[in-house]
C-alpha cells in the first residue's frame, strides 16, 4: 500500500479537501486484509481490540487532527517512533463531520470526569469547568444530570466497550478543547468553519441552482425547495448534517427523521419534542389543557407514548403542572432533546434511509439567463420623463424590472 | 477635586490596558485562522426591484419567512406588505400615529406589528376573517418612543423603548409579561437569537446586552463602542453578536469568550451606522450608513469588499431574506431596493 506524502502547505489548513485525503487514507488503513497490521493489546484481564503498532509521518497529522490517539499518554498528541499503541478514533468523532463541539457538551464532558474520578481534572480542565459553571449557572442542573445519566448508561456496557468509548471521547476533546493559555484561545477559528461549511448555501457569496429567481426571474428555486416537493436538493439533504438544529428546523427534515424513529420504536421522542414546542410558542390561554394532553401522553405513568426521563427531571416536571406555565415542560424537554442529539441523531445520519435520500437528492441543472430576441411590452403606461433617472439600475432586464413576469423558456412575438 | 482627576486618570489608563490586552489576543488569533481562508473578492450586487409607493422617508422593514413579502413603516402613516418579487403592495394599513419608527412581521405570517413616539406596539392582524387588516392589540405601557419589535410567535413580542426598558408582551392579554431593566441609555434596537431562548438590545449608553428572555436577566454586557449603537443582529451561528454605531464603526462580539473580535471601520467613513444584516453564512455583513451608502464587509478579514449606492438619502433600514437569495434596503428618499 502506498502513502502518498500531503505537501506541507496543503496540511496548514484545516480546509474539507484534506481532511478528505486523509479520512480515505484512515479507512484504507483500516482495511482487514491490505491495511496496518493490528495487534490486540492487553490489558490486565481484558482484552482491547484494534491497537496499531506501526507508525508513520503522516501519521503526526492523524493524531494532531485526532484520527489517532495515543494510548499510553493520551493528553500528549504526538505520534512516536517507537512501540506506543495507538487507536483509530471513531468516524462519529472525525474533524470532517464538523459538529459545533458546544459548550454544553464540553460542560457535560467535563462533569462526568469530575463524577467518575472525584476531583482528578487536570488544570486547565479545572478552569473550564469553573468558567462554564459560571457562564451556564443557569442549566447547571441539567449538566450535572445528563452527565449522571450517560455514565449510567454506559456502566451497562462491557468493560472494554466502555473503556474504548471513553478513550475516544477524552481524545475528542483533547483535540476540540486543548489546553491553551488565554492568549491563544481562537474564537475566530469557530467562525471560519461556520462559514466555510455554510458558503455553498449563500447564494449571496456562491448563487444558486438552478438559478436566483430575482435575477433571472424563473422561480424553479423556491418550488424545488418548497416543503412538499418530492425529492429533495442535495444541498438541502446535506444540510441536515450540520447541526441537529439544522434538521429539526426542515420541516421535510423532521419527517424524515420521524420515520426513521419510527422504525427504532423511539419516535415518542420527537413527538414530545413537538408537543413542548407547541406548548411554549402557542397561546397563553391554551397552555394548561396543552399541558394536560401532554401528560397524559408522555409522562402519566402508563401511557401511551410514554418517554425516558430521568426521575429527577420527572419529578420536578410533575411538580411544575400543578402550575402548568409556557416554559414548565422546558426541563423535560432538552433531556428528550439531548438524548435525541446524542443517540438519534447520528445513528440517523449514518443509517441506509438518510444515505438513500443522499443519493437520490438531486443537483438542479442550472438555467442561464436567457437573452431574449423579442422583449414582451408592458402591461401599464410608459414611465414619465421625470423618472427616467432612476431607470437603468437593471442590466439587461430593462423595461421588465417592474413589469410582470415573462415565462422562462418562452418568447413572445411583439 | 483633585481626587476625581486622579481617578479619571486611573480609569482611563485601565481602559487602555484592556484594550491592548484584548488586541494582542486578536492579533494572534485572528491572523492565525483568518490567513488561511480564501479572499472574498468584489461583491458586486444589483438593484433588481425598486419598491415605489410610500410618499415619506421609510424608517424600518422586516422580511417574512417566506423570503418575499415583507413589511415597511413610513412617516407618511402607512404600512405597506410587499409581495417583493412582483412588487405588488399586498396590504396598505394606514396607522393612527404617523411617527413610527419600527415594524416587525411574525413568523407565521398571520400579524405584523409597528410603533414609534405614540410610545405603543399596534398589533395588526392580516387575516382577519372578512379580509381587512384591523388593530388587534395596542400594547401601551413604555413610557418612551418604540423603537424597535420583534415577534416570538403569534403570542409574544419583545419591544424595546426609549425609556431605556425593552419588554416581553403577552399580545393576547396585552399584558407586561417581563421588563428586561439594565440599559442606561435608550434602547435603539434588538435581536433575537435563532433559538429564541435569548435576545440583544443595543442602547444609547455604548452598550450591547444578552438577555435570557425565561428569566429576565441580564447574562452578559458588550462594551467598545464610543456612541449609540443603532443597530443590532445575531450572527447567523447564535454565537456572536454584530452592531452598528454612530462612532461610525460595527464590531464583532463573542457570546462564549465573551469579548470583542472584530471591528468593522475604515478612516475614510466618518458617518453613523444606521442598520445591520448579516448574510446567510455570515461571511459578508451588510451594514446602512448616514451617508447614503451601504458596505459589504468581509466578516472575517475585517475588509470592505463591496457598496451598495443608489439610494437619494439616508439608508435606513436593511434587511437579509432567511433564504439568503437577496438583501432588502430602505432609505429615507422613501423607496425600497431589492438586491442581489
Amino acid at each position: 500500500m502506498t502513502i502518498n506524502t500531503l505537501s506541507q502547505d496543503g496540511v496548514q489548513r484545516q480546509q474539507m479537501p484534506c481532511l478528505t485525503k486523509m479520512e480515505r487514507m484512515i479507512i484504507s488503513m483500516q482495511d482487514p486484509d491490505m491495511g496496518i497490521k493490528l495487534r490486540n493489546q492487553r490489558l490486565l484481564i481484558t482484552v482491547i481490540p484494534h491497537a496499531m503498532t506501526e507508525a508513520l509521518h503522516i501519521g503526526q497529522l492523524f493524531v494532531k487532527y485526532g484520527y489517532i490517539y495515543p494510548l499510553k499518554e493520551p493528553r500528549n498528541l504526538i505520534l512516536k517512533a517507537d512501540d506506543s499503541p495507538y487507536r483509530f478514533q471513531t468516524p462519529y468523532y472525525w474533524m470532517s463531520t464538523r459538529w459545533p463541539a458546544s459548550e454544553l457538551d464540553y460542560a457535560i464532558y467535563l462533569a462526568k470526569k469530575n463524577i467518575r474520578k472525584q476531583g482528578e481534572l487536570i488544570e486547565y480542565e479545572k478552569e473550564c469547568y469553573n468558567a462554564l459553571h459560571k457562564r451556564i449557572n443557569h442549566t447547571w442542573d441539567f449538566v450535572v444530570m445528563q452527565a449522571r445519566e450517560q455514565l449510567r448508561a454506559s456502566k451497562q456496557r462491557r468493560k472494554a466497550d466502555r473503556i474504548v468509548l471513553e478513550c475516544q471521547e477524552q481524545a475528542y476533546w483533547l483535540v476540540n478543547r486543548p489546553p491553551v493559555s488565554t492568549a491563544h484561545y481562537p474564537p475566530s477559528k469557530r467562525y471560519v468553519k461556520y462559514c466555510e461549511q455554510y458558503q455553498p448555501h449563500d447564494p449571496i457569496m456562491q448563487g444558486c441552482l438552478p438559478s436566483n429567481p430575482w435575477i433571472t426571474d424563473d422561480i424553479m428555486f423556491w418550488n424545488m425547495h418548497s416543503e412538499t416537493v418530492a425529492v429533495p436538493t442535495k444541498l438541502r439533504v446535506e444540510r441536515w448534517s450540520f447541526s441537529f438544529m439544522e434538521l429539526l428546523n426542515d420541516s421535510m427534515g423532521r419527517k424524515e427523521f420521524l420515520t426513521y424513529l419510527e422504525k427504532e420504536f423511539s419516535a415518542e421522542n420527537l413527538c414530545f419534542w413537538q408537543a413542548c414546542e407547541d406548548v411554549r410558542h402557542g397561546e397563553t390561554s391554551k397552555i394548561p389543557e396543552k399541558v394536560d394532553e401532554v401528560y397524559k401522553q408522555f409522562l402519566a405513568p402508563g401511557a401511551s407514548r410514554w418517554v425516558n426521563i430521568d426521575s429527577k427531571t420527572m419529578e420536578k416536571t410533575l411538580e411544575g403542572l400543578k402550575r402548568p406555565h409556557r416554559f414548565v415542560l422546558d426541563d423535560a424537554q432538552m433531556h428528550i432533546y439531548f438524548l435525541m442529539k446524542k443517540d438519534s441523531y447520528p445513528r440517523y445520519l449514518k443509517s441506509e434511509l438518510y444515505k438513500n435520500l443522499l443519493a437520490r437528492a438531486i443537483v438542479p441543472q442550472e438555467t442561464k439567463k436567457s437573452v431574449f430576441p423579442f422583449m414582451r411590452r408592458q402591461r401599464h403606461s410608459s414611465p414619465s420623463p421625470a423618472l427616467a433617472t432612476q431607470i437603468g439600475e437593471d442590466d439587461g432586464k430593462g423595461k421588465n424590472s417592474n413589469s410582470v413576469k415573462s415565462n422562462s423558456g418562452t418568447a413572445s412575438r411583439l | 477635586m483633585g481626587e476625581m482627576e486622579q481617578l479619571r486618570k486611573e480609569a482611563e489608563s485601565l481602559k487602555d490596558d484592556i484594550t491592548a490586552a484584548r488586541k494582542a489576543v486578536q492579533d494572534l488569533t485572528l491572523q492565525d485562522h483568518v490567513a488561511g481562508t480564501a479572499v472574498v473578492g468584489r461583491v458586486q450586487l444589483k438593484t433588481r426591484k425598486t419598491l415605489r409607493g410610500h410618499l415619506a422617508k421609510i424608517y424600518a422593514m422586516h422580511w417574512g419567512t417566506d423570503s418575499k413579502l415583507c413589511v415597511s413603516a413610513s412617516q407618511d402613516g402607512k404600512l405597506i406588505v410587499w409581495d417583493s418579487y412582483t412588487t405588488n403592495k399586498v396590504h396598505a394599513i394606514p396607522l393612527k400615529s404617523s411617527w413610527v419608527m419600527t415594524c416587525s412581521y411574525a413568523p407565521s405570517g398571520n400579524m405584523v406589528a409597528c410603533g414609534g413616539l405614540d410610545n405603543m406596539c399596534s398589533i395588526y392582524n392580516l387575516k382577519g376573517k372578512d379580509g381587512n387588516v384591523k388593530v388587534m392589540r395596542e400594547l401601551a405601557a413604555h413610557t418612551g418612543y418604540l423603537s424597535c419589535c420583534r415577534f416570538l410567535n403569534d403570542n409574544e413580542i419583545i419591544t424595546s423603548s426609549g425609556d431605556c426598558t425593552c419588554v416581553l408582551w403577552d399580545i393576547e392579554t396585552g399584558s407586561q409579561k417581563t421588563v428586561f431593566a439594565g440599559h442606561l441609555g435608550d434602547c435603539m434596537s434588538l435581536g433575537v437569537a435563532p433559538d429564541f431562548n435569548t435576545f440583544i438590545s443595543g442602547a444609547c449608553d455604548f452598550t450591547a446586552k444578552l438577555w435570557d428572555i425565561r428569566d429576565g436577566q441580564c447574562r452578559q454586557t458588550f462594551g467598545g463602542h464610543e456612541s449609540d449603537i443603532n443597530a443590532i443582529g445575531f450572527f447567523p451561528n447564535g454565537n456572536a453578536v454584530i452592531t452598528g454605531s454612530d462612532d461610525a464603526s460595527c464590531k464583532l462580539y463573542d457570546l462564549r469568550s465573551d469579548q470583542e473580535l472584530i471591528t468593522y471601520q475604515d478612516s475614510s467613513i466618518m458617518c453613523g451606522v444606521t442598520s445591520i444584516a448579516p448574510s446567510l453564512s455570515g461571511r459578508l455583513i451588510l451594514a446602512g450608513y448616514d451617508d447614503f451608502n451601504c458596505n459589504i464587509w468581509d466578516s472575517l478579514k475585517a475588509e470592505r469588499v463591496g457598496v451598495l449606492s443608489g439610494h437619494d438619502n439616508r439608508v435606513s433600514c436593511i434587511g437579509v431574506t432567511p433564504d439568503g437569495m437577496a438583501c432588502c434596503t430602505g432609505s429615507w428618499d422613501s423607496f425600497l431596493k431589492i438586491w442581489n
